[in-house]
């Protein structure tokens, strides 16, 4: 009975005494050309890697054991070990890759090439290039549908989504939307699409069975220039009730009901915001501040700014791991 | 037994402050527009004017309205402070001031609980203050509105002193317009109370230099950091310190007998 008691509490004591899991957030330092790591339960910068010049885009293998990254002024993309943080590969990219989208297939790599309007598939398995697909002048937004059948690509100067067809690599429908289309971000039954015009100011819904444009939106954060309100990163919340999108140099991020696209509120971040990211179970949200170089921690649940933690020079994109 | 003395004449003036303080409702409503002022309209046309960066004890970017939210509370509280210990000057050859010095405990004692007594009023406003203060989204943690007590209480005995200490120097009262000039205004606009002192810093170094010897800088400081629940060791050290010593100069130097009150002198 005794030694029960001691195994019983023995037990509770390992139980106890193992630290919460943290995850770790990435974040592509563009001018540094480093990598911060950021844990997520101390909200603190825990290391900083060098990797490539001017690491812009940044995604996560499917299976979470490698990162992309976007080596922008190197022309490659470059692969990063998670478990020893170190580059093990670089793979053909075409020139100034800035955005990239994974297939759920964790195998082909879909990269815009900014300079020559054509967006390159690359397979990461055997490096090699699968297509590549001419589309408008400076692409730059790059995503992938969850259920795999879409690549859409963003040109920056031709206003335009490519819609590409996986399967064929060939472009099926082009839909013009506001100026200078940045981002593009699929609810996660892939049925709509959401798309930033920076310089339009607008966030453009599309209705992916008919790929149509089902509404069109346009924020005014209060006491912010009207020029200054330039759409950017989205990031909808897997529960369909949130999108929250990135307004560059207005420092604030809209929070957007995703039913009625209707703006819920704005929340003061760092300058220049751009790219965001939700942890593991949608609680915080994580936000990129260009010009301020932070990152700043959105509370998913009350709506508030709770913690903008200083990184590198120009911090770009931002990728939270949900299995660390 | 003494104690019981003391007791009985410290609630004694707490109970008559309020008391006063609830026939000047209308007053107390009215002392509030001038904060509120400051927040809701000066705030707003200077939010995008001044660039606040994150500096201790926030976390993160803040509005402007968030940034000043505790530097109008130590308004407030200034405010209240220097009238109520000018008043007490101005009633002691008159009414209810003469009436307690007549209490044979010791003066210092006296005089100490009724600041306190006009403290713990300005302290309510205050915290009307706060409470209105949400509806421009200044949101300090729930716990802040706890932990602010006791440097909104030091505030007021600082400034309390202070009040009492220029009654005792000057001899005509009439004018609170002079020490509005002189002494609460400077105090105010040369504090952290309106702008982050990193930026006076770039302004003008010896205006930085200034508002650091503030003691109102350092009492506004102790209620920013208490509000948002960090412990700021210097400033409530130089608040305490400050309201010692000027409490003991006040005290020492309050001799109702010696003023000129309305052109009338009487002998030491």
């Amino acid at each position: 009975m005794k030694s029960m008691f001691k195994q019983t509490a023995l037990a509770a004591m390992i139980v106890l005494s193992t630290p919460a899991l943290a995850s770790l957030a990435y974040v592509s330092n563009e001018k540094d050309n480093t990598l911060s790591i950021i844990n997520t339960e101390s909200r603190e910068v825990v290391e900083t890697i060098s990797v490539g010049q001017r690491p812009r885009g940044i995604l996560l293998s499917m299976d979470h054991t490698k990162l992309y990254i976007c080596a922008s002024d190197d022309d490659t993309v470059q692969v990063l070990d998670l478990a020893t943080r170190k580059i093990v590969d670089t793979l053909p990219s075409g020139e100034d890759p800035e955005q990239f989208a994974l297939h759920p297939n964790n195998k082909h790599l879909y990269i815009s090439n900014e300079d020559d309007a054509i967006v390159t598939v690359v397979d990461v398995g055997t490096k090699e290039v699968l297509a590549q697909i001419d589309v408008g002048i400076e692409p730059e937004g790059m995503a992938v549908s969850p259920d795999g059948k879409w690549a859409v690509n963003t040109s920056e100067t031709t206003s335009m989504l490519h819609w590409i067809n996986t399967d064929t690599f060939e472009i099926e429908k082009n839909i013009v939307i506001g100026q200078r289309p940045r981002h593009v971000e699929f609810s996660k039954d892939s049925k709509i699409a959401w798309a930033s015009a920076e310089i339009g100011g607008t966030v453009h819904i599309i209705d992916v069975d008919n790929l149509e444009q089902i509404h069109e939106m346009s924020f005014k954060v209060p006491g912010v220039n009207q020029d200054r309100v330039q759409p950017v990163g989205i990031e909808l919340t897997s529960d369909g009730k949130f999108a929250f999108v990135a307004l560059g140099p207005s420092n604030h991020v809209a929070v957007v009901d995703a039913q009625t696209y209707e703006v819920l509120d704005y929340l003061l971040v760092g300058s220049r915001v751009w790219q965001l990211d939700l942890d593991k179970d949608e609680k915080h949200l994580y936000t990129t501040n260009g010009v301020s170089g932070d990152v700043s921690v959105i509370d998913v649940e009350d709506l508030k700014v709770i913690k903008s933690i200083k990184v590198g020079r120009y911090p770009w994109g931002v990728v939270i791991d949900p299995s660390s | 037994m003494k104690a019981a003395h003391y007791w009985h004449c410290f609630v004694g003036i707490q109970t008559r402050e309020w008391l006063r303080f609830w026939q000047q409702r209308t007053r107390f409503a009215s002392a509030l527009v001038r904060p509120l002022l400051w927040l809701v309209v000066f705030a707003a046309g200077f939010r995008a004017v001044l660039g606040i960066s994150i500096i201790p004890p926030y976390q993160t970017y803040i509005t402007y309205e968030t940034y000043i939210a505790p530097g109008l509370c130590g308004m407030i509280i200034l405010f209240n402070s220097m009238q109520g210990a000018l008043s007490m000057v101005y009633d002691r050859e008159l009414g209810s001031m003469r009436v307690l010095l007549m209490s044979p405990l010791p003066r210092p004692f006296l005089l100490v609980t009724k600041l306190l007594a006009m403290g713990v009023v300005s302290v309510g406003q205050v915290y009307v203050f706060l409470l209105l203060a949400l509806l421009v989204d200044v949101e300090p943690p729930l716990w802040g509105y706890l932990a602010v007590l006791p440097a909104l209480i030091l505030a007021s005995l600082m400034l309390g002193a202070l009040g009492l200490l220029i009654a005792t120097w000057i001899k005509q009262l009439e004018n609170f317009a002079g020490v509005m000039n002189f002494v609460i205004f400077p105090m105010f606009f040369m504090s952290s109370a309106l702008y982050p002192l990193w930026r006076m810093n770039e302004a003008s170094p010896w205006l930085y230099w200034i508002c650091q010897f503030n003691p109102f800088t350092h009492a506004v400081e102790a209620i920013r950091f208490s509000l948002y629940l960090e412990w700021n060791p210097m400033a409530f050290g130089i608040t305490a310190g400050v309201t010692v010593v000027l409490s003991l100069l006040a005290t020492a130097g309050f001799r109702p007998q010696r003023t000129k009150i309305l052109g009338t002198s009487k002998p030491a």
